[in-house]
């Protein structure tokens, strides 16, 4: 590909994305990034080192729930060495203290204590001004009508009824009193679109990705209620021709989403990502 | 016919880059006119339903004793389905065999202009339904009004519910005449109008048996006839400055290609300001660096020689720069809960420029349904108007036909985006008016409205200090200000004046006569002055009913003010040489309720300079007519 190319896809939203970045750092006194260590996440680290010139300039959060893939969290020390990230890992130590968790609860209590919470709890300890999220439009449908800068209020409810006006390269720039915004530079993207560009641009991710005895994971989250799916899809390329015949949607291994007809509509406007 | 992923024939190679890219399409009109069930109708008839999604739907709505609607595919939300009315913008997915499209499926009820808006800004194409039983109504009008303001031209009419009209040729006729004279006074044209009965998928992916008499294309065949956005590539670069990246020894100029494109040796301007440098090199990162960046690129830029460069400002070369003013005329639209008003402060955003700006004047509020102009001294929300707006410092912008990444902005108030405007006509600044110059007008022209700040507190406590901090500040922001000092009226206006009670009172009022004339020239008038009474303080206050009036009570305990003794004055009041000092021999009432109060001994000049200037700040940001003389 020509250096000079700007007009393939990928590549267009690379520059979007970036841009989203560039404009959170300067509107934002402070700015954390959440880091699942998932494909949507490596990205974004990728992305923000592309906006940045090679170094992020501001801290990663992981949100340890304390029920990830073994694999896991050898990617977190072996990603954080190669990007240089600086890193602040929380656990809600509260809920794990009372019990919280997936032999005795259900998905979407524990989901919201060990990841909702845990975020909350990381906030009003750091204050900060905003969050950088890899939600993608395409995803489900409550995160179709998401912005690129969306408010968050101080309990980190989202007012998806209200949403403030986004035009011409305008965003909210101010959050509401004790909330936050979460910054989103992935939302134009597609599942596709992101395993397309770990291939182009050879992103490290981990290998629970790719077809072990028949089964790979396509989203990764707690160990109890993620489910690989049936693929022989054994690495990149094979998985981006299986995404372009796939009707499956992406999260059908998650179990939280499809507890009742609206728990991802109920998780997202209590805050989840 | 019917395409899904698994039967896309192989695109041949030249075609790759077109397949890839893909267009974003805004589906408007009026409340009720079908464009959900459209939306849901062209994703199932183009196959790219996720599994399983149809059948959920269906459950859904069986279980709630409701009749299956292709609506109900995208309105996710249960408020929606409640309400029968989509709230915001959703994003989809599909692709025809040419290409992949996202589909934005926007809002036709009034109440969700903004979100409209926030559409179809993002849409190179738009799809536009009118109902074919209920005909064109108003959001037909408005959003096509939208469109145009919003710069989306490619437009397909859809009219549809044509079962409802047993697909009379006749009645598609009438509302194409009549809607397309509408599209004609808005400089708009329609590619097609389409008759569909997207219920049924008429015409949608499928050629409709029942319209025989309909040779056109279908809505994908027609969809597949739009090309991508205009490319800016050709323009004059325009490189709004984002951020200076400071992170190691590199100093680098982050901002994207608005318009054009930059390459390393090329010289720059940066406006406003006018300062230049040399590209030197691209910072990007893993590398190697790109030999150019084009428009929609992010670029990371060293220069030559280390200028002063800040965010806000426009790079382009020397030949082709844009303009600089603080004035222009523009057409805007306003989506704000609360009226667009003259003499209220506004925040004016264009690219990453932020600057304070009022409306100097609104020309005229258009109706945007049957686009007749009325006279107003007001926009109410969801309207658009022509009006003059006037920045307090320079910008760099063009006109909108000349380049409309640059010749477009929107209009905050508290960080929240209340409406945008193209630019229409540069303006030199001070436009001739008529009659008396009005207060509105001095604020207009200063860009803030005039106020009195009052400072109050025992000789050596601070007060000339501060205010002289907050002067700076004031002036560097572009405010006009001017300071009142005491000491100085004495030398001069007050040179007959005495200590006595009676000459202190008279002192008071004449400084807040003096105060009240720099207001009334649109100053922000900072005045220090002892003013030991209460009554004489209250009296200055009552006759500056008219401003804005801010007490600051510069406060210091007696013996840190008498230690300072800057002009020696405690000493020689201590030793009898000056009679009725107040603090020593003369009373100092503490003021009850100032607006401001800062301790001098606790806090630096800074900190108390800041606490003047938030107060300040509020004032000129939220009073609304009130300033009014």
């Amino acid at each position: 590909m020509s250096r000079t190319a700007q007009n393939d896809h990928l590549t267009r939203l690379e520059q979007t994305s970036m841009h989203i970045f560039r404009e959170a750092f300067a509107n934002f006194r402070s700015l954390c990034m959440p880091w699942s260590m998932g494909k949507d996440s490596n990205v974004l680290i990728w992305l923000a080192r592309k906006a940045f010139c090679g170094k992020i300039p501001f801290p990663l959060l992981h949100i340890d729930t304390t029920y990830e893939f073994p694999e896991m969290y050898e990617f977190r020390e072996k990603a954080r060495a190669i990007h240089g990230i600086d890193l602040i890992v929380r656990i809600n130590e509260d809920a794990i203290r009372r019990g919280v968790g997936y032999a005795t609860h259900d998905p979407v209590t524990v989901t919201h204590e060990l990841k909702t919470v845990a975020l909350k709890q990381a906030l009003a300890e750091y204050k900060w001004d905003a969050l950088v999220t890899g939600i993608r439009r395409d995803e489900d449908p409550t995160r179709a009508k998401e912005r690129w800068f969306s408010p968050r209020t101080a309990d980190s409810t989202w007012d998806y009824k209200d949403q403030p006006p986004e035009f011409w390269g305008q965003f909210a720039s101010v959050a509401p009193e004790g909330g936050h915004i979460r910054v989103q530079p992935l939302l134009e993207w597609t599942e596709l679109d992101i395993w397309e560009y770990i291939r182009r641009e050879n992103i490290p991710n981990p290998t629970l990705y790719f077809s072990r005895n028949g089964k790979r994971f396509r989203s990764l989250g707690c160990h109890p209620i993620t489910h690989p799916v049936e693929s022989p899809a054994s690495n990149i390329d094979e998985v981006i021709e299986e995404l372009r015949r796939t009707k499956v949607s992406e999260r059908a291994g998650r179990a939280q989403d499809h507890v009742g007809r609206n728990s991802m509509q109920e998780l997202r406007a209590k805050g989840f990502m | 016919m019917s395409t899904s992923p698994s039967t896309l024939p192989a695109a041949p190679v030249s075609e790759q880059t077109e397949d890839h890219r893909r267009m974003h399409v805004v589906v408007v009109g009026h409340v009720d006119h079908g464009k959900s069930t459209f939306v849901g109708r062209l994703l199932n008839d183009t196959d790219s339903l996720p599994n399983g999604k149809m059948d959920q739907v269906r459950r859904n709505c069986a279980a709630e004793g409701m009749e299956f609607e292709y609506a109900f595919l995208l309105d996710a939300l249960i408020e929606e389905q409640e309400q029968n009315i989509t709230i915001d913008t959703t994003r989809i997915f599909f692709r025809t065999k040419k290409r992949a499209y996202a589909i934005i499926d926007a809002p036709g009820h009034k109440e969700f202009l903004k979100n409209m808006v926030t559409g179809a800004a993002s849409a190179s194409a738009a799809l536009l339904l009118i109902d074919a039983h209920e005909g064109v109504m108003d959001q037909s009008r408005r959003h096509a009004f939208l469109l145009s303001l919003l710069g989306v031209r490619q437009l397909v009419v859809l009219v549809n519910k044509m079962d409802l009209v047993d697909q009379s040729e006749e009645t598609y006729r009438r509302i194409v005449a009549e809607y397309s004279a509408f599209l004609k006074s808005l400089g708009l044209q329609a590619a097609h109008f389409i008759p569909i009965a997207a219920k049924h998928g008429e015409n949608v992916v499928e050629r409709s048996a029942k319209m025989a008499w309909w040779r056109g294309p279908t809505v994908t065949e027609a969809l597949d006839t739009f090309t991508h956005e205009d490319d800016l590539t050709c323009l004059p670069l325009r490189l709004p400055v984002s951020d200076i990246y400071r992170f190691d020894h590199r100093r680098i100029v982050a901002g994207r290609v608005e318009a054009g494109a930059i390459r390393p040796g090329e010289e720059l301007v940066f406006q406003p300001g006018g300062r230049r440098s040399v590209a030197k090199t691209f910072e990007d990162w893993p590398g190697p660096s790109r030999d150019v960046v084009g428009t929609g690129g992010s670029a990371s830029v060293t220069l030559t020689e280390q200028i002063f460069v800040e965010r806000g400002q426009i790079a382009s070369h020397a030949t082709s720069q844009p303009r600089v003013g603080r004035e222009f005329r523009a057409r805007v639209f306003w989506l704000g809960k609360e009226p667009l008003v003259p003499s209220k402060t506004y925040r004016l955003r264009l690219l990453t420029q932020n600057v304070e700006a009022v409306v100097a004047k609104i020309e005229k509020v258009t109706d945007a349904s049957t686009l007749a102009s009325v006279p107003s001294d007001s926009v109410p929300r969801d309207s658009i108007c022509e009006i003059i707006v006037r920045a307090t410092r320079p910008i760099a912008f063009d006109l909108h036909h000349e380049c409309p990444v640059t010749g477009r902005f929107a209009l905050e108030e508290g960080g929240r985006i209340h409406g945008g405007g193209i630019i229409l006509e540069a303006r030199s600044e001070g436009g001739k008016g008529s009659g008396k110059v009005t207060a509105a007008e001095r604020t207009a022209r200063a860009g803030h409205p005039p106020a009195v700040v009052w400072f109050t507190g025992l000789s050596g406590s601070g007060k000339s200090t501060v205010a002289e901090l907050v002067e700076r500040r004031l002036f560097d922001a572009g405010r006009n200000v001017i300071r009142v000092d005491g000491d100085d009226l004495r030398a001069g206006l007050n040179r007959d004046l005495g200590f006595s009670a009676a000459d202190r009172a008279e002192s008071v009022r004449r400084a807040a006569a003096v105060a009240g004339l720099h207001a009334n020239a649109g100053q922000i008038a900072l005045v220090t002055l002892i003013a030991p009474l209460a009554a004489d303080r209250a009296k200055a206050r009552a006759a500056l009913a008219n401003h804005p009036f801010i007490e600051v009570f510069v406060d210091a305990p007696l013996e840190v003010c008498e230690r300072r003794d800057v002009k020696g004055l405690y000493a020689k009041a201590r030793k009898g040489e000056i009679a009725e000092f107040t603090g020593i021999s003369s009373p100092y009432e503490t003021p009850e309720s100032p607006e401001v109060h800062v301790r001098t001994d606790r806090n630096t000049t800074e900190q108390a300079a800041d606490q003047v200037l938030q107060a300040i700040d509020r004032i000129l940001a939220g009073k609304g007519e009130d300033w009014e003389v």
